[in-house]
């Protein structure tokens, strides 16, 4: 391991990380908030120490695999222990272990919370949690990666590190800009949301909050029913984002360079939709006896379903009180997730697609004992390598999960909430059912149970494999 | 610029690994899925598994938009056909490798007729380039600018050189001849001298100079500038056939040892002028039989890199000719080079360095003005010949007055055929080309020569 090379990247991460902190900085003046000293502060010291450390580039430039995912996983857990200072610091979460979860829960976009009363914080808390989801969505590397020139040639590595999805890609043949354009999309999406919601009756901070949430599926509410209080309108634009940016963001760059016909080759895309459509309908027939209206059923039906589906986390109704069907179908399509290479979470419709295929194959093998097939994704046989890392994918989660639940049932919950509470951090969701449940809290678990949460959220949203690595005695052998 | 290279190998990488430093965007094909796994995973590249052949894989590797595609695989046919169809459907620019010595004689048709912007034939490139040391056994490596009117030459300051302890300056009025002394390369360093600087023993020194001056030089500080007399090839291989064609030309003698008996028999018919030995040259005796103690040159072109340095550093035991080693395989030059082996031959990296100047020359004639450009000291310094156009900034101004960048040397200035040794007070004019040394890379145009 070449530990001088990674910590001249993790330097740039703290820069740039303290840099975002002059933002809700910039908040708590208009607002004329005490709050935001503690990140002015803690953003010029952190500023200081991370430009300390990127003074002088590192002789030795080896950064191999092993290099590119410690970066990733210790740089996600300094911006989570960095990024939880000013919360306690500006006691609207006094207790640090709670400040570090709900910063894990914003960076990771899972949107889980430890608050029980989210209208009591102040407008710069607020902001910063919502902004930890935008930090967190695209991910902070392929932000570096865009913006300035990186040590070495080898960042293909930190790219597959931090991207999700089974394949990680790029779009145009430079790095840097394939990273600038996957930002510009991100970026372009969100402003055009936050242009539809304040036209649409939200104030300026509800619509920027809200923006920034939903571009990195995060879900961090900035009222206590969430999205609940909004009018229709405004429900069906965020939903409507959600699943936008749940979509692979390839399909974008298609659209960009005008091949309108492989974005309908994308077989992920059209599960994805159709995923969608079937549980609206399935849902919307379950519920609607419900409601008053019909339009009413359709409207939360749709918009827990986009919520769920690329792991968000916001919510318009409490889906607690629906019925076991409805609550079924959305726990199966947050395991699902969203598509691979979006900002979305869960295991990822196409790792679904392969594994299905695999497992089709499998069977057929019975019957035909010598047959040769490969599987195929969008018309290309889909390496063998890869549907191997798909199927461990699988039962690494399995395992991870297993564990997780295991080490949260001391708490003495129900098995519905010990179980979907760490489905949701894992699969960097927000909100489980029963006592985690869109109306309810993370703060009853105590703090052990939170620190495995914190290792589920960024395990989940990196994938797993940055943040095991990083236990491995033998990731820190020098060469 | 947007370049497509089909085919990974050695000199696909070699290639990708200089482009990627001048920062173009480039798609890679090649049909194994790992080659492509590991180019993508170590290079800033975009890569595709394929056959860079077929019109689909190139359309999805984006040939419409490329403007240029450089065809390397292993197979001739190939090449020319992929090249093909980019010229047909991407209307680029196409660089095909052929490496055939059928299809060689054939070479200005192939071009003229697929439309063709260049073809590379490694093995040709390093034969001529190995003449061309023969030629002129003093110095290691020869390069020319200015329709070869202008040479750089390498030598090594031996222990009894009378250069030995002097500085520039000194070495300069006393030889009075008009040279340029370039870049020093001592143990790891490369230097761009001034005049203060001291020569030592065992520097390699780049010379620049025009090719009677380079001659005239060569002979005051004692240096046997004539071309050799004979020659003793080892291997009996593609280089091995375009090497004796034009060593023979020149007048010549060869003698090749080949231990493959058909092989000797098809390069006697095809030389009968040249002595061909059917014998295993690793033998020591047949090389002795053969007289190796008495030859002027040797040239060590067999198929494994190992043969040829052994070969090499028995030759040196034995004969105080110039010896000529090919390596193929550019890993390991660092340690190569501690065997203080004359003359290395890399065929991959000589093919590599042609594609990339043209790249350069192409890319130019967009921005700016590069005309030739020639890496010395492996890479670390490029020579850079410039066309000075109408309204640059180094015009009309004298030498000693413009704002140089550190580590940038004026090689020699071209005045309308006239090759000029700079001098402080010397004036650049319009429609000159002018020769840059340095040790930064990537310049484009000659105002970048500027602070």
């Amino acid at each position: 391991m070449n530990i001088a090379i990674v910590g001249y990247n993790l330097g740039w991460v703290l820069t740039f990380e303290s840099g975002f902190m002059l933002l809700p900085a910039l908040v708590g003046l208009i607002y004329g908030e005490k709050e935001g000293w503690p990140y002015l502060i803690v953003g010029i010291a952190g500023l200081l120490i991370g430009l300390l450390f990127v003074r002088k580039k590192p002789k030795n430039k080896q950064f191999y695999t092993k290099e590119g995912f410690a970066t990733v996983g210790l740089a996600w857990i300094l911006m989570s222990i960095i990024g939880a200072i000013p919360l306690c610091v500006s006691k609207d979460i006094p207790n640090y272990i709670d400040a570090l979860f709900e910063t894990a829960s914003g960076l990771s976009t899972t949107g889980a919370s430890i608050l029980r009363d989210v209208e009591a914080i102040s407008h710069v808390g607020l902001f910063w949690r919502s902004f930890t989801h935008f930090i967190g969505g695209m991910g902070i590397f392929v932000f570096l990666l865009a913006i300035m020139p990186m040590v070495g040639g080898l960042n293909m590595h930190l790219l597959r590190a931090e991207s999700p999805g089974p394949v990680v890609g790029k779009l145009v043949p430079k790095m840097k800009d394939s990273s600038q354009i996957l930002y510009l999309i991100y970026i372009f999406l969100t402003v055009l949301e936050f242009i539809l919601l304040w036209i649409f009756g939200m104030n300026p901070f509800e619509a920027l909050c809200t923006s920034i949430a939903t571009a990195g599926t995060g879900g961090f509410g900035i009222y206590g029913d969430s999205i609940g209080g909004f009018n229709t309108a405004l429900k069906w634009i965020v939903a409507i984002f959600m699943i936008l940016f749940g979509i692979n963001f390839n399909a974008y760059f298609l659209l960009l360079a005008r091949k309108f016909k492989d974005i309908f080759k994308i077989d992920e895309i059209k599960v994805y939709l159709s995923m969608i459509l079937i549980s609206v309908v399935a849902i919307t027939i379950n519920i609607f006896k419900m409601y008053e209206h019909f339009g009413d059923a359709l409207t939360d039906a749709f918009f827990q379903v986009a919520s769920l589906v690329t792991s968000t986390g916001f919510a318009t109704t409490d889906f607690n009180q629906w019925p076991t069907f409805s609550k079924t179908v959305l726990i199966l399509i947050m395991i699902c997730g969203a598509c691979a290479g979006s900002t979305g979470g869960g295991i990822k419709v196409s790792r679904f697609i392969i594994m299905f295929k695999a497992i089709i194959q499998e069977i057929n093998l019975f019957i035909h004992p010598r047959s040769v097939k490969s599987v195929e994704m969008d018309g290309k046989a889909v390496d063998k390598t890869v549907v191997r890392s798909v199927c461990v994918y699988f039962l690494l989660f399995g395992v991870i999960y297993f564990v997780s639940v295991f080490l949260i049932s001391f708490n003495k919950f129900d098995m519905v909430t010990t179980f979907t509470s760490v489905l949701a951090t894992i699969n960097n969701m927000g909100p489980g059912l029963e006592m985690v449940g869109p109306a309810g809290s993370f703060a009853d678990f105590n703090w052990f149970s939170k620190l495995v949460f914190i290792f589920d959220m960024l395990a989940g949203r990196l994938e797993l494999y940055p943040i095991l690595l990083l236990i491995l005695p033998a990731m820190w052998k020098k060469h | 610029m947007k370049i497509i290279i089909v085919g990974c190998g050695k000199i696909g990488v070699s290639i990708i690994k200089q482009l990627i430093i001048e920062k173009h965007d480039i798609t890679v094909i090649d049909q194994n899925t790992d080659v492509i796994n590991d180019i993508t995973n170590n290079y800033d590249v975009m890569g595709f598994v394929g056959n860079g052949a077929s019109y689909s894989v190139q359309k999805e590797a984006g040939v419409d938009k490329a403007d240029l595609l450089i065809a390397v695989t292993g197979s001739d046919e190939i090449n020319l056909l992929c090249c093909l169809f980019a010229k047909k459907f991407g209307n680029c620019n196409t660089i095909a490798r052929v490496r055939n010595p059928l299809y060689n004689k054939e070479i200005a048709y192939i071009k003229d007729e697929l439309g063709l912007s260049m073809i590379i034939n490694p093995e040709y490139a390093a034969a001529t380039e190995i003449s061309r040391i023969l030629r002129f056994p003093s110095a290691d490596k020869i390069e020319t600018f200015a329709k070869g009117r202008v040479e750089l030459l390498n030598l090594v300051i031996n222990e009894e050189s009378p250069l030995v302890g002097k500085t520039l300056i000194e070495v300069s009025k006393r030889i009075s001849s008009d040279i340029l002394v370039c870049s020093v390369e001592r143990n790891d360093d490369v230097f761009i001298p001034n005049g203060a600087f001291i020569l030592r023993e065992g520097d390699k020194i780049t010379i620049i100079a025009s090719a009677v001056h380079a001659k005239e030089f060569f002979t005051k500080i004692g240096y046997d500038t004539h071309q050799v007399k004979d020659t003793m090839i080892i291997g009996g291989g593609r280089m091995t056939f375009y090497l004796a064609e034009q060593l023979l030309k020149m007048g010549i003698k060869v003698k090749i040892v080949e231990s493959d008996r058909a092989k000797c028999e098809t390069l006697s018919e095809t030389f009968p002028k040249a002595t061909i030995i059917n014998g295993d040259a690793t033998n020591q005796e047949i090389l002795l039989e053969e007289g190796i103690t008495g030859c002027d040159s040797f040239v060590a072109l067999t198929g494994i890199d190992e043969t040829n340095i052994f070969l090499s550093l028995f030759a040196r035991t034995r004969t105080q000719g110039k010896i000529v080693t090919k390596i193929d395989r550019i890993n390991f030059n660092d340690i190569i080079d501690t065997f203080k082996l004359s003359s290395l031959i890399y065929p991959e990296k000589i093919a590599a360095d042609y594609i990339v100047s043209y790249v350069r020359a192409m890319q130019n004639s967009i921005g700016s003005n590069v005309a030739t450009m020639i890496k010395l000291n492996s890479g670390k310094v490029e020579a850079l010949e410039f066309t000075i156009t109408q309204g640059s900034p180094v015009v009309g101004i004298p030498i000693m007055d413009l704002n140089l960048k550190r580590d940038i040397l004026i090689g020699c200035i071209n005045h309308k055929g006239k090759i000029v040794a700079p001098k402080g007070q010397n004036v650049i004019e319009v429609g000159d080309t002018v020769v840059v040394i340095t040790t930064k890379t990537g310049l484009n145009d000659i105002k970048d020569i500027l602070e």
